[in-house]
Parts: C-alpha cells; structure tokens; sequence
C-alpha cells in the first residue's frame, strides 16, 4: 500500500503556527508518516526546536510515523553540532540532507533526504550499502529514472519516495535572499523570513511570477502537483509519496491524494478540489514528464 | 609551505595547449556529452583529442583532470562508467567526481586513479569532506564557492586532503550540484545534463523604446536600458520584482564575476593547495592572459615577492568584480 507523507516545513512559521499546523495534521490528515525538522536554516531552528517533544507525542497519538530531517546545507559549528545531535538519535528514524551527517551516522540505519542527490542505481546501491533504508528521490528526476530508481531501490529493500505535491526546491546558497531583498545580510537577518509564509514571490521584470525565496532556498513559483500520476509511481514501485507543506488547508490536500490512491475519488475529480485549495498558485508536473519544471502537461491517456 | 598549483580551464584542444604553455600546473577538461558540468556546444573533447591532449600536457610536465562531475539519472550510468573506462585507458591524472555511483565505479574499478570532488559535489564542511576521503580515497575538494577564509583555514585542519578553491572567473552563489533553476525553465538539468542557462534557449529582444530584454526559454531574465550593456540571461544573475519593492532589482547576485587576486597571499597561508581558474568557454587569448598573470602572481608570492596584483585585477575587462563569500561573512 502506497503510504502518504509530509515533508518538513521549508518555511519559518511561528512556532505558534506550528503547534497549530501539526494539532490538526495529528488529528485530522489522512496521513502516514511525517518529517519534522528545520531543513532550510539553522538560525530558525531555535524558535521551533523546544515544541518538537510535544509536536511528535501529538503525531503519533494520531497515527503518524515521525521521520526527523537534517539540515540540507552545513557549514558553521552550530549546524555541524546540530547535524551530530540529530543523526545520535535512536528513538526515531532520521532523514539525512547532507555528507555531514553520513559520515556520523555511519552504517546506521537512516533515510536519504530530496538533497543528498540519489539520482541513479549506481549511488542508491552505494547509499544501501552504507545503510539507507529509505530513499527520497531528487525532485527534477523524471519517470523514465525514477522507474529504474524505485526498482533497484525496491530490490534493495529500500522504501522510495517522490515530492508529488508543494513548491519543488530549486537552488540553495551560502546568502540569505529574505535578508538581501530587505537590505540586510544572513547575520542581522532579524527573521524577515517570518513575513512570507509561503515563500516571498519573485516577478520577471515584465511581471510575470517566476520563482519563491525561503531565506537561502529559491524555490519555484508554481506548485509541484502528480496527483494524477499517483497509480504510476504506485505501479513503477514507489512506495511514498510525499506533500510538501504549503501556507494552505494541508488536511484538505492530503485528503484529495489519499482518495485519489484509495481509488475512491477520480483523479480528475480531486484534481478540481485541489485546485480550488490553492489558490492562485500555479500547478507543475514538467520535471516528472521530463520537459521544462515550471511546465504542466495534461496525461496522455 | 601550499604549492599555489594552477589549475586551469580547457574547453578545446587548443585552449589546453595555451593554457599548459602559459605556466598551468593541471588543466580540466571534460568530454562532449552530459558526463561534465560545462556540456556547451562547441566546447570539449573527443577521446582522439584527449590522447593527444594528454601527450602534450605530459610532455610540459602539466597533468590533465577529467571532470565526470554531472549525476548521471537513473538508467544512464553506462555514459558516466565509459567516459572514466575511457579517461583511465588515455592515462589521464585525476578525475573530478560528484556522484557517489559514479565515485564508487572508479574507486572500485580504478582503486590506483586519483578522485578530486567536485565542486558539485557541494561538501563544505570538514565531515562532509571526510564522507567522501574515507569511502572513496578522495585527495582533493574543489570547495564550495560560499565559505570565508578563516573557515576555509579551518576546514584545512580537519581534513586529509589537498584543498582547491576557485580564484577567478564565474561567481557561482547558488550551492552547486544543488541548483535546478535552469532545469525549471529550460527543461535541461545543470546535474543530469550538464547545462547552465543554455544559449539554445537564449533569446535578446529589443524594444520600441530602445531597451533590450535578455530572456531564457521565454522567461525575462533582465531588461536593459539604452546606455547598459546587455548581458547574459543567466538565473542567478538576472533582476527579478518583489512585492514591497518598487523596482526589479539582483535578488540573488549582480552580474559580476569572482577574482580573488588580492586574496592570493591570504589563501596561499590558509594552505590552500591549489587554485581553480574558471572558464571553460572561454578565448585562448583570454585563457592565456589570466593563466600567465597568475602565475606570475603565485611564483611571486611564494618567493616572498610582492606580486604585481594591479595587473589581475585588470583582467576582468571592465566587468564588475567581487571577493564573493570569501572575504567577508557580509556576503551572505
């Protein structure tokens, strides 16, 4: 059975947004497993950090599995020490996002973020070898690899996952771009980030929306979305399929999927639903079909 | 004391040959497919070009690095296997590797070659850097271009290998190996493919007023006005809106481009090993000014000479310049 899962928040919402996100994901979202963590930026972490004990009680007194992610860039000694602490723990499967954390974690077992870039067999088979259990496949990869990824994957006996729902990550870097767009640098950012709680958006220069800023994430502008192509990944062999969080009505979307892979709602039928949850966002499936990511194309049936 | 090694860029046979001529210590070069990051038209070698390449470099006492440094996506490792088969058969000295499939295949297959990391492969902290020594004999990273230089002394500390940063050419912020914005818009991946804002998806448009749009795959990258000079849509480069700004505005970098010339002396003492001049696609004739400039500069610096650094920083022909990250945390 294919589970459902939620990816960590990429954006610095409070912490009292927060507590109340997961309180209804807990309670009401039809959901299997969800990452928790501060993936984007070390400098959040401490806003958020003293309500994790409490957020995963509460998820798992719903039902959830929680998975907890490691930072995708690491460089200062507080996200060296944070990665260390984090990929220590044994009460909880983690999800590792950089070398970093490899290299401590040793042939522990653990799980393969969106940014550690198993593109292909060759590295899934290296990272199983080293103990992965779990594979979460890079967003820009397209069906023809991920069908040959989630084979050897499940060969392997590794669970595979795929974002099939939220803003893809485009790019990251050492400079805050919250900070730079309010004249300030990563170091006296005071949280600007805080104001955009679905990324601050980008326009080209004749207006057109382009891409989001998350602090040193660029993301991109529209919202990845293969609801219609869950039976697919399901068929080709992956086994989760993961939602990123979105400042929207996230129970509402996990619904849609789950009744999507339940079989219990047309694909169509959903899809129409789920567009009316979101808003004015744009909806992208290119990079799964292999052509531009910005791009959606219609399934040829 | 760092031995300054230059390495520098070879996009054609001709260019490797200028580049060795004008005092290069090691050249990169990559083949003509999606197996190196800077998989341009017209840029590159065929295996016939390489031998040759190779027997030149060898006989100036010069080493020749192979970039293999794309991801190969699933069910296309073969590309990336063969072109290493084919780099190890012409005795090339190095290769510079991202993928761990593909790190792996060589370390197995060819436990004697030497591994570089590649930039790509995005390792900017000394466990990062460890992961890839210990499991695959790694000698040298090419470190990513966002660290200042205390930490680069720092990281030296903790590491067993040789440390390589880019000097000069390109300034490329966002982490590399961990970049899809030209993927997102062109549908061409800089990992997979090899490919940064292609020119085949370059467009310039002029306008009734006389300003010109530079645009990518149909996206507006920047616009300029009569007097500016019209530059490349590059993402990362170009000038985007925002909601509370009233302007478009660089909201990731200007175009500008990296020389740490006035850095050298402070590198050299970090004990950085070697240092990476940017520029595949670049002219022989500019290959071989900046090439012989900064040996010049190295030579002098490490004979305890002051170095001509005026000269360096002229090369950049008019195009504005920046230390980057290395210089300042400010950067970020």
């Amino acid at each position: 059975m294919t589970k459902l899962t939620l990816g960590p928040i990429a954006y610095h919402w409070s912490a009292e947004t927060r507590r109340d996100f997961y309180a209804r994901i807990a309670d009401e979202a039809p959901l299997d497993e969800v990452y928790l963590g501060e993936v984007i930026c070390s400098k959040r972490a401490p806003f958020h950090e003293p309500d994790l004990p409490d957020t995963i009680a509460r998820l798992e007194r719903g039902g959830k599995k929680v998975v907890l992610s490691s930072l995708a860039e690491v460089m200062l000694k507080r996200e060296r020490k944070a990665t260390e602490d984090l990929v220590a723990l044994e009460s909880h499967e983690i999800e590792i996002n950089n070398a970093a954390g490899l290299l401590a974690r040793g042939k522990c077992p653990h799980r393969i973020g969106p940014f550690m870039n198993a593109y292909n067999e060759a590295a899934i088979t290296w990272m199983a070898g080293r103990g992965a259990r779990h594979i979460c496949l890079p967003t820009e990869l397209p069906v023809q690899s991920i069908r040959i990824a989630a084979q050897v994957a499940r060969e392997l006996g590794l669970g595979v996952e795929v974002q099939v729902f939220g803003r893809a990550s485009l790019a990251v870097s050492a400079r805050c771009y919250h900070a730079r767009a309010h004249g300030r640098t990563k170091d006296n950012c005071q949280f600007v980030c805080e104001l955009d709680m679905d990324g601050m958006p980008l326009g080209t220069v004749d207006g057109k929306p382009i891409l989001r800023v998350n602090g040193i994430q660029t993301q991109s502008e529209s919202y990845v979305c293969l609801l219609a192509e869950t039976g697919q990944l399901a068929a080709d062999g992956v086994s989760h399929l993961r939602l990123m969080p979105q400042a929207i009505d996230m129970v509402a979307v996990a619904q849609a999927f789950r009744a999507v892979l339940d079989g219990a709602m047309p694909a169509e039928e959903a899809g129409a639903s789920l567009r009316d949850l979101c808003g004015t966002a744009p909806f992208s499936n290119g990079f799964y079909h292999g052509t531009a990511g910005h791009e959606f194309v219609a399934e040829v049936r | 004391m760092s031995p300054g090694e230059l390495i520098c860029p070879a996009g054609t046979p001709a260019a490797l040959r200028t580049a060795v001529d004008a005092g290069a210590d090691a050249v990169y070069c990559g083949f003509q497919n999606a197996t190196n990051a800077r998989n341009f038209p017209g840029l590159n070698f065929t295996p016939d070009e390489l031998a040759s390449a190779v027997a030149y470099a060898h006989s100036k006492a010069a080493k020749v690095l192979l970039a293999l440094n794309t991801y190969p996506p699933a069910g296309k490792v073969d590309l990336w296997r063969s072109a290493a088969d084919t780099g190890a058969r012409l005795g090339v000295d190095a290769f510079i590797v991202a993928d761990m499939g593909v790190a792996d295949f060589i370390a197995r297959t060819y436990p004697d070659m030497r591994l570089h990391l590649s930039v790509q492969a995005a390792a900017s902290s000394p466990e990062a850097i460890r992961y890839y020594c210990e499991n695959f004999g790694v000698k040298r990273v090419v470190l990513p271009r966002i660290l200042t230089i205390p930490e680069i002394r720092a990281i030296r500390k903790e590491i067993p290998c040789e440390i390589e940063t880019f000097i000069f050419g390109n300034h490329g912020l966002m982490v590399e190996g961990r970049c899809s914005l030209t993927n997102y818009l062109t549908g061409q991946s800089t990992n997979m493919d090899g490919v940064c804002s292609p020119a085949s998806d370059v467009e310039f448009i002029r306008h009734g007023d006389g300003t010109m749009s530079s645009r990518l795959a149909g996206f507006s990258i920047d616009c300029f006005g009569c007097g500016e000079k019209a530059g490349y849509p590059t993402i990362c480069k170009g000038r985007y809106t925002a909601p509370h700004r009233s302007d478009p505005y660089y909201a990731f970098e200007e175009p500008v481009s990296l020389n740490l010339a006035r850095l050298l002396p402070e590198l050299i003492d970090a004990g950085v090993h070697a240092f990476k001049i940017e520029g595949r696609q670049r002219s022989k004739s500019y290959v071989r000014s900046v090439v012989s400039a900064f040996r010049t500069a190295v030579d002098d610096i490490r004979a305890g000479r002051p170095a001509n650094i005026t000269d360096l920083v002229a090369l950049t022909e008019g195009q504005k310049q920046t230390q980057g990250a290395f210089a300042s945390k400010k950067w970020r």
